[in-house]
């Protein structure tokens, strides 16, 4: 459908666009065509009102043919036979018209009148057509930015959302809850460690609150809370749970999302540690190169376990953030092999608060 | 050994992290009538203990290695009470729908703990309702909907066997049990085939007759055989004969 048929208001300004063109058109076939004042009101009026219907079918070609993709033949044809139709159309309408006016008095002579200003009436039609062309191109111009900055807006609100939401997730309650449990069997066998958790548990909390609020921290600062993380876990799980770190010392002050690593590591817990009898390791490595960070994380888990809920919630969740936070520019992929889950982050090393090095562009894989 | 002791109520504690058994074992503890038999860290041992000392009690958790709560109990049978014992409430309804006799909280609270264990103690001595029906029935019709089963846990005295379903080639309907054909064995399991069919994923698995269900992806030929019935040929060379609603179910599986 076309725009302007859309709205009655639009149109109504479309109309009232024309009235000068038809002032124009009077004017034209009252002096140089001969006609008096009155005869060239009486047919200039009528046909451009014809004419200004005629044109919107402009828009179907325009539409056809966007500029920035079509050739300039192909452009060239389409509209000089467009101009060409709907003029000769607009002439057939102005004998008819010039047929109907003859019963009227002063009106006698208008047939052969009008049959003589024929070729300026056929100009002057591909010409307003023609300016018909220009007008929807700027209409459809108009539209294609207002699509653009409405899609930029969405794509804006669903970056904000993802964060939002994978800020929301980060403290597990089942962590908790389980925590809990865990401080409650401690207050009878062993009060000392019941309340070195509590405080572990209190650390770790605090931690969280703090960091969810900052844009972005140090490699360093994340490793301290999952860290806070872990010694709450290890009085869990005991040795069943084995942690390797190989971080390089230069990776440590590179920033990044906060709390973009723990859920990993949670994650990595749930789905891998917790379902294994004797239990398993987690590795983490963090190197930089050439203006990136690279991180693995990697565990061990058992590919016939229960299947457990939320599996891969976590994951979408920090490939989001990440997808919102570095368009285009992190990487994020993670595989299952044999016995082992392996998740591996790439994001630019950021020097300046959101800025990007113009080197660190990557392709986007995902597997 | 007295009267009053052979009354005792005999408990397991299944939990895979050793201080929520701990606080378990504390909460029992208070409770001279009973006597914990077995402590159990995964779904396996709990399954083996079990059917080894035929406890009266089992405090079960729903998420550790190996085996799942749900699965622990479709395999020990319907013999103990059962209170689940879990951080997550997402699970309750289902627990309830396999008549669990509770289901705890993690942290767990003394006074919901003595609750919990009133209830055990009414369905031990009859005042409550057991499972009217087989809880491996119950286990079955609790799976959360849009779910199907991935995998089949089967039990043989204390061993368990887990079978992929996309390691199961057919099951075959024997009196109360279904045989299930996986990797040249042949399983038995306590179920109905009816229920072993509506909990595996029919885009997969199709009754061809009354007595069995067939992996689609294993059936290599449909042949006649006599007049008016056929048999499918598998890929592992099994012949199973199909009747001729089963043969209908095929061809329109095969049409689609």
């Amino acid at each position: 459908m076309h725009p302007l048929l859309t709205q009655i208001r639009r149109l109504l300004f479309y109309l009232l666009g024309w009235i000068p063109l038809a002032g124009m058109l009077t004017y034209l076939l009252a002096v140089p065509g001969g006609l008096t004042w009155w005869q060239a009101a009486a047919v200039a009026f009528p046909l451009c009102l014809l004419y200004a219907f005629v044109c919107l079918a402009a828009w179907y070609p325009c539409l056809a043919t966007p500029l920035e993709r079509s050739s300039v033949p192909r452009f060239l044809v389409t509209h000089v036979m467009g101009a060409v139709v709907a003029s000769a159309l607009w002439v057939f309408a102005a004998r008819m018209l010039a047929r109907m006016l003859t019963g009227f008095e002063g009106f006698h002579e208008i047939v052969p009148q009008i049959s003589k200003n024929f070729p300026l009436l056929f100009g002057t039609g591909v010409l307003l057509y023609l300016l018909a062309v220009g007008f929807h191109y700027v209409l459809l111009a108009v539209e294609a930015s207002r699509q653009a900055e409405a899609r930029m807006m969405q794509a804006g609100l669903l970056a904000r959302d993802a964060e939002l939401r994978a800020l929301k997730a980060q403290v597990n309650p089942h962590f908790l809850f389980n925590s809990l449990n865990s401080i409650s069997a401690l207050t009878a066998s062993d009060p000392a460690k019941a309340r070195e958790m509590c405080i572990l548990l209190g650390d770790f909390l605090r931690r969280t609150l703090g960091l969810g609020e900052k844009p972005s921290i140090p490699l360093a600062e994340e490793m301290s809370l999952i860290h806070a993380f872990l010694a709450v876990e290890k009085i869990r799980y005991g040795d069943r749970l084995r942690m390797e770190e190989s971080i390089d010392p230069e990776a440590l002050d590179a920033e990044l999302p906060p709390l973009l690593l723990q859920p990993l590591v949670e994650n990595a817990i749930v789905h891998g540690v917790a379902n294994l009898v004797e239990g398993g390791w987690i590795r983490l490595g963090a190197h930089r190169r050439d203006g990136l960070l690279d991180i693995a994380i990697e565990n061990e888990f058992d590919p016939e376990a229960p299947r457990r809920r939320r599996n891969g919630v976590g994951l979408e969740n920090v490939r989001q953030r990440l997808a919102a936070r570095y368009p285009g520019v992190a990487s994020f992929a993670a595989s299952a092999e044999a016995d082992r889950f392996r998740v591996v982050i790439t994001i630019p090393v950021q020097r300046d608060e959101g800025r990007v090095p113009p080197q660190a562009v990557l392709q986007e894989k995902t597997s | 050994m007295t009267g009053s002791e052979a009354r005792k109520i005999r408990t397991m504690i299944v939990d895979d992290e050793d201080l929520a058994r701990q606080v378990l074992r504390e909460f029992v503890s208070k409770h001279s009538e009973i006597e914990v038999v077995a402590e159990c860290a995964n779904g396996f041992e709990a399954v083996k203990s079990a059917a080894e000392l035929k406890p009266d009690l089992v405090f079960l958790d729903i998420q550790m290695p190996k085996l799942d709560g749900f699965e622990v109990l479709e395999l020990i049978g319907p013999g103990p009470a059962v209170i689940f014992v879990t951080a997550y409430d997402t699970f309750a309804i289902r627990a309830f729908e396999v008549h669990a006799v509770d289901y705890l909280l993690k942290p767990i609270g003394a006074p919901r703990f003595e609750a919990a264990l009133e209830r055990a103690k009414e369905r031990l001595s009859g005042k409550l309702p057991a499972a009217p029906l087989p809880a491996m029935e119950l286990a079955a019709a609790a799976r959360p909907p849009q779910q199907y089963l991935d995998r089949i846990p089967v039990r043989d005295g204390a061993s368990v066997f887990i079978i992929p379903v996309a390691k199961l080639d057919y099951a075959e309907a024997q009196d109360d049990y279904v045989a299930l054909a996986s990797q040249g064995k042949k399983h038995l399991k306590q179920q109905t085939i009816s229920s072993l069919e509506t909990a595996l994923d029919p885009s997969r698995f199709l009754r061809i007759h009354r007595s069995y269900i067939v992996n689609l992806e294993r059936v290599t030929k449909i042949e006649p055989y006599g007049k008016d019935s056929f048999v499918a040929v598998l890929s592992t060379g099994a012949q199973l004969p199909v009747s001729r609603a089963g043969h209908a179910r095929l061809r329109a599986f095969l049409d689609r």
